[in-house]
């Protein structure tokens, strides 16, 4: 689960990572009043308005309706509420977004953390994740920060470290320190660094993050380190545990249909092209795709069943893949091992009864227990299901309907 | 000789008297395997299916000489009760459980590096030798016993490796499934190097996922040390990056995590590679004439 940049810095600052404080608003007025409170507790004189949605590169993106980027510059309260406008409720487009964008329902209102002082303000780069080479948790980091990282890896791969977490001890004093020394530290900002790492991978541990990208963390003018943006995901396996951080998410950033699917129980993963799918087991799911890409068509979704395809989960599936106008054809394929082929079939019946006018072609394959009962099922039941037994017969039903 | 399980093994469920452990305990027993008891906390003494129940695995093992154990923990608990299984002398652990979460397998990944034992899974459909011992919630029925070995992240699709192998006079050794999270104990190379050494597999098929990068791995260990025809599929062409596809470690973060860049390197290390999964059965029977 993705969260906010407001969401997860204050995860972040609950375990006393230092970070670039603000307020979210959801309207203008909400605005200024953030911003007064930010300058009466930060003192600062300029604000960063950054609109709030789930893609990068919200400092180039722009709002299709008004031409205003999605990170701005406020350079005194007067200018916070129509700057605020000009991203509030719109659609903000960048490189991570479709082209329509993601609409702006908040706004975060930041303090200013680039002022002058005796140091030139310095970025940096530093993200949590798990090595799945070792197993192991790692903090990756890099004196490069404010840029797209996978650049630097490209062009400077010398300028990426990683320091890697023994899981028996967590995160010692020495790698800390390490970081810092790397990252070219010294005098007290050295010793925020430290601090700031330490507390950013106890924070990681203590959320069950599967992702942190800071970037950029900042040195300011007087040498604190703290966290400038944050690109928080949650693992979903671990929310049962974390009640709090579950009720952050926010549906309007998922696609609907993907909701909907999840409240059943079905996986779901909503894709461009035309042929439907509907499939018990993700392996088989995702090998059914390609199956329909090499017969010609596009896979219109991934969807999972699971376990148990009842007659009821087969017409949820059903009326969740007729949802999605641009499906041409739907093809059905269910490996029956403790599900019996029969059972599926049955479903299959009920559901293009109860449903009523389903005008496009429905390819059925079942394999495994019972399936030749179940194709004799749909054979007889007189609708206009085309069924199959082996891949290969589903993959020509295909190519015969696109 | 098969690998991992065979009807010597003594197993043990864990998570017995639940209703998944009930009911697939129950079709290991139909198979044949030599189920010798189970692990249910507070139930200790009682008998289930006929066999008995245990407290702990220590118990379990001590009373019964279990060597095998099968998890169907729900998955907040599923990280310990590996951990008991690993401390309690349990060779190979199988564990079922799907959703458990990545810092508690870090951590157990970690607790059972020293205990000499095998972890299979998690998520997995879990490992048959054929016409021998079933120690997962695989279809029983579609097995027989021959000469191909087969390793897959995907248990339906293992199903389809199996059902095409049967019916193409192969019949198989040992079905080893691996599971589709990012942190397994078994990885693709351990479970190929298993079958490599097994005198009995004259083949193997091996079926990935984009995501990670044991594919990779596995290929180039072939490369330089195979000596049996493995035939390879990678499920999830189609699969857009950045999006996890069901299984929690089905995602594509890398270019070389892609379903395109693994059948490449596994095509240069010399595997038979199918795009279309319907063509598994048909290329290992002729890669073995």
């Amino acid at each position: 689960m993705n969260l906010h940049e407001y969401q997860g810095k204050s995860l972040l600052e609950s375990f006393g990572v230092k970070i670039q404080k603000g307020y979210t608003a959801s309207t203008p007025e909400e605005a200024t009043e953030a911003a007064k409170k930010l300058q009466s507790e930060t003192g600062t004189e300029w604000f960063v308005i950054k609109a709030q949605i789930h893609a990068g590169g919200r400092g180039k993106g722009t709002v299709t309706e008004t031409g205003s980027r999605g990170v701005v510059l406020a350079k005194s309260l007067d200018e916070v509420p129509e700057k605020a406008k000009a991203i509030l409720g719109g659609h903000l487009v960048t490189a991570q977004t479709s082209k329509e964008g993601k609409k702006v329902n908040k706004i975060y209102i930041a303090q200013d953390v680039y002022y002058p002082g005796d140091n030139e303000p310095e970025e940096y780069y530093m993200s949590v994740l798990m090595n799945r080479q070792t197993g192991r948790n790692m903090i990756m980091y890099s004196p490069e920060g404010g840029v797209d990282i996978e650049t630097v890896a490209e062009k400077t791969p010398e300028k990426i470290f990683t320091e890697e977490i023994d899981p028996k001890v967590g995160i010692q004093a020495f790698q800390a320190r390490k970081v810092a020394f790397n990252l070219g530290l010294s005098g007290q900002a050295f010793k925020e660094m430290t601090k700031f790492v330490v507390s950013l991978y106890k924070a990681y541990e203590g959320i069950d993050a599967s992702m942190f990208e800071i970037n950029p963390v900042l040195k300011t003018s007087d040498d604190q380190i703290m966290a400038v943006d944050s690109k928080v995901t949650v693992d979903n396996n671990a929310l049962f545990r974390h009640k709090d951080i579950a009720e952050m998410r926010d549906k309007t950033e998922e696609d609907p249909t993907e909701v909907e699917a999840g409240e059943v129980g079905l996986n779901y993963v909503k894709l461009d092209g035309n042929v439907g799918c509907m499939v018990n087991g993700a392996g088989l799911a995702m090998a059914t795709m390609d199956i329909i890409k090499l017969s010609g068509g596009n896979p219109a979704n991934f969807l999972d069943v699971g376990g148990t395809a009842d007659a009821k989960r087969v017409e949820q599936a059903f009326r969740i893949i007729l949802k999605d106008g641009s499906v041409k054809a739907i093809l059905v394929n269910i490996f029956g091992g403790i599900v019996r082929c029969d059972r599926v079939a049955q479903g299959v019946v009920d559901a293009y009864k109860n449903i009523g006018d389903i005008d496009i072609p429905i390819i059925v394959r079942l394999q495994g227990t019972n399936a030749e009962e179940a194709k004799k099922l749909i054979d007889d039941s007189g609708l206009a299901v085309h069924s199959a037994i082996t891949l290969q017969e589903a993959a020509d039903n295909v190519k015969a309907v696109v | 000789m098969s690998v991992l399980v065979n009807k010597d093994s003594k197993v043990i469920v864990q998570g017995f008297t639940g209703s998944e452990g009930t009911f697939h305990a129950e079709q290991m027993i139909e198979y044949g395997t030599n189920v010798v008891g189970g692990v249910t906390p507070g139930k200790g003494g009682q008998k289930h299916l006929d066999k008995p129940v245990f407290n702990t695995v220590s118990d379990a093992v001590k009373e019964t000489g279990a060597d095998v154990s099968i998890i169907f923990v729900p998955p907040a608990f599923a990280a310990d009760a590996i951990m008991e299984a690993a401390e309690g002398g349990i060779k190979v652990i199988v564990t079922i459980t799907e959703g458990i979460p990545v810092n508690d397998m870090v951590k157990v990944k970690e607790y059972i590096s020293d205990k000499g034992c095998t972890l299979i899974g998690p998520n997995c459909p879990g490992v048959i030798t054929a016409e021998e011992a079933k120690v997962g919630i695989m279809p029983g029925f579609i097995f027989k016993k021959g000469t191909v070995g087969i390793v897959s992240k995907s248990g339906t699709l293992t199903y389809e490796a199996v059902d095409q192998t049967t019916k193409a006079g192969l019949g198989q050794t040992t079905a080893i499934g691996i599971g589709g999270d990012p942190i397994i104990g078994t990885t693709t190379l351990e479970a190929i190097k298993l079958l490599m050494a097994d005198d009995e597999t004259k083949g193997i098929i091996m079926i990935g996922e984009i995501g990670g990068q044991l594919e990779v791995e596995a290929a180039r260990w072939i490369k330089e040390n195979g000596t049996k025809p493995v035939v390879g599929f990678i499920a999830g062409e189609t699969a857009p990056k950045g999006r996890t596809m069901g299984h929690a470690g089905a995602i594509v973060s890398g270019e070389e995590e892609s379903a395109q860049a693994k059948k490449r390197i596994m095509k240069e290390c010399g595997i038979h590679v199918v795009d279309s999964p319907a063509e598994i059965g048909k290329t290992m029977a002729e890669a073995l004439k």
